[in-house]
């Protein structure tokens, strides 16, 4: 299993103990595991890759081979099927970013989500200077084999949220040792590298 | 290699008579099984294994006499995911069949002649009622895990919801929730392959000294058509011929009406497979449908199931597609089953639940080891 990152450790604080939890792109089940064994909750993991659905059953964690980009989401589950739906560094990776949402509040009263911030200075600064797609340690690929499809940074997240009457509750920036610190707190957009919402359907 | 395991069936005899869905009866009957690895003291390490439609009782190991292993040797025996170093394994073979349970081919003790076409029509249901006790008999209270594929998974499920505290857990591969309409077409046009062949009799064709082997073949030709996929079967025999060129004749010309009339002529003479069970089978798959007392709602169907599920499927079958088994997860899923679901890439069409594949493996095992660990 992986270790429990500060990502993690961040989100678990958002979790309400005993709640039902579906965790897009759970991986190895690492998180969802922490989960159960800290927070008591019941829930389900997707996961496309085979490897990680192995590793997840191994690990003790109910895991649906999925692909985000179907309608699965949809066809498995009622509305408000979950208290919370996690989807951790994969909103960029999928095809619709804007629909998966959709369907992630649909079935769930709350949302956390976290993705990459393309916003961050040193992509900023590799495209002002270098004149070329940036590359760094939290996003290491060339521009023609990157998994990373959809990026964006914090302030297209947040219009994308105010756009689809999207409620953000709560919200934490970290660097990428996935530490907070009063820079990123100050300039999230310029400084944080991974961003952390809580949001759901406004009323 | 692990050592070769060696196995002898063993027969219950149920001298109770067991009533039907159908509403007949039968008066007494046999049930032929095999067991493998030990049940260990509290009986907790059980696990029923539950045949497709032309299997047997006989899942894993070798017979003293032959070289070929059970039927699913791939993934049960010692150190394989079905490690039967920890589970006490059992196979039965349900009633309606050939293999030596009671079916068509053995005597009928009311009239002493052979059952033929008299034996009764049997369901899922029925096949699982008489598990249940073969499960008393072996003085197990609860399975820990009921596995099958095919129609194997169709009968894990009616375990499920028919005995919901006899099993923890159930693992259902390459089925469905029931027969789609292509399905059952396909099993009706195999039945009128060999009701129509002349050698049938109407089904007494062992009191007439003769099989309808003609049909069997055909029907089996059919049936395992179904179970394979496009483009396996373009791997394995694309437009390969027979002979250097073409004959222009209704001789077999292409390599793969070669492969299906060995395959189909095999089933009805070699294997010696009975007709009337062949007929048996295809209607308890066709009337296979838990929903419809639960007016055609899966989720109500499984609303009293306890048991956690696997659910399996491969991308190629065709027969029972990984969207059938999307609705039996689904179903689950509405009841906050504790349920985890594979769908596993492979070329091998339906029959690839029988064979072998790194992912399926890895997901079995790791599985298998779950039930190991928590119970």
């Amino acid at each position: 299993m992986n270790r429990i990152t500060p990502e993690f450790s961040l989100i678990t604080d958002w979790i309400t103990p005993e709640s039902h939890v579906l965790d897009l792109g759970c991986g190895d089940g690492t998180l969802l595991n922490h989960l159960k064994q800290t927070r008591n909750i019941r829930g389900y993991g997707m996961e496309i890759d085979p490897h990680k659905n192995v590793l997840a059953l191994q690990n003790g964690v109910n895991v649906i081979q999925s692909n985000l980009d179907s309608e699965d989401l949809i066809h498995y589950f009622d509305p408000s099927s979950f208290d919370f739906v996690i989807m951790t560094q994969a909103l960029q990776v999928v095809r619709r970013p804007d629909l998966l949402l959709k369907h992630m509040l649909t079935i769930g009263k709350q949302i956390i989500i976290t993705f990459p911030n393309f916003g961050h200075w040193k992509m900023r600064a590799q495209l002002l200077l270098k004149g070329r797609m940036p590359e760094t340690d939290t996003l290491p690929y060339r521009w023609y084999d990157t998994p990373n499809i959809h990026l964006c940074t914090f302030n297209d997240f947040e219009d994308l949220c105010e756009e689809n009457n999207i409620e953000i509750v709560a919200k934490a920036v970290v660097n990428n040792q996935h530490k907070s610190n009063l820079g990123t707190r100050m300039l999230p957009n310029l400084l944080g590298e991974v961003a952390l919402y809580k949001i759901q359907r406004k009323n | 290699m692990t050592d070769k395991l060696y196995v002898t069936p063993s027969t219950l005899h149920v001298s109770a008579p067991l009533k039907l869905v159908s509403g007949a009866e039968l008066p007494q009957y046999d049930l032929v099984y095999e067991t493998y690895g030990e049940l260990n003291e509290d009986a907790s390490n059980a696990v029923l294994i539950c045949h497709a439609l032309s299997g047997d009782h006989h899942v894993s190991g070798f017979y003293e006499e032959d070289n070929k292993p059970g039927w699913w040797d791939h993934y049960i025996g010692p150190g394989k995911p079905v490690d039967t170093n920890e589970f006490f394994v059992v196979c039965s073979n349900n009633l309606g069949s050939c293999r030596g349970s009671s079916g068509p081919t053995s005597l009928n003790p009311l009239s002493g002649k052979v059952y033929g076409p008299d034996f009764p029509i049997v369901t899922c249901r029925d096949w699982v009622n008489s598990q249940n006790t073969l499960r008393q008999h072996l003085g197990i209270d609860q399975w820990a895990a009921i596995i099958g594929g095919s129609m194997g998974g169709m009968q894990v499920m009616q375990w499920a919801i028919d005995y919901p505290d006899k099993l923890r857990h159930a693992l259902v591969i390459a089925a469905a929730p029931k027969l789609s309409a292509q399905n059952i077409a396909f099993n009706e046009v195999a039945r009128r392959a060999i009701m129509t062949d002349p050698d049938f009799h109407d089904g007494r064709f062992i009191e007439a000294n003769t099989t309808p082997k003609g049909g069997l073949a055909l029907a089996r030709m059919l049936g395992h058509l179904t179970y394979l996929s496009d483009d396996m079967m373009g791997a394995k025999f694309g437009r390969e011929l027979r002979s250097e060129r073409l004959k222009y004749s209704f001789d077999v010309e292409f390599q793969v009406e070669s492969y299906l009339r060995y395959q189909g002529e095999k089933f009805a003479t070699k294997q010696n497979f009975d007709a009337n069970t062949y007929l048996l089978m295809t209607k308890a798959l066709d009337y296979f449908d838990p929903a419809a007392e639960f007016d055609n709602d899966l989720s109500a169907a499984f609303a009293k199931t306890q048991a956690a599920f696997l659910v399996v499927s491969f991308t190629s079958d065709w027969r029972f597609s990984p969207a059938r088994s999307r609705e039996i997860v689904r179903a689950l899923l509405d009841n906050d089953r504790s349920v985890s679901y594979a769908e596993i890439e492979s070329e091998h069409g339906h029959d690839a639940f029988l064979l072998p594949n790194a992912h399926y493996e890895g997901i079995f095992r790791a599985y298998m080891n779950r039930i190991k660990k928590d119970g």
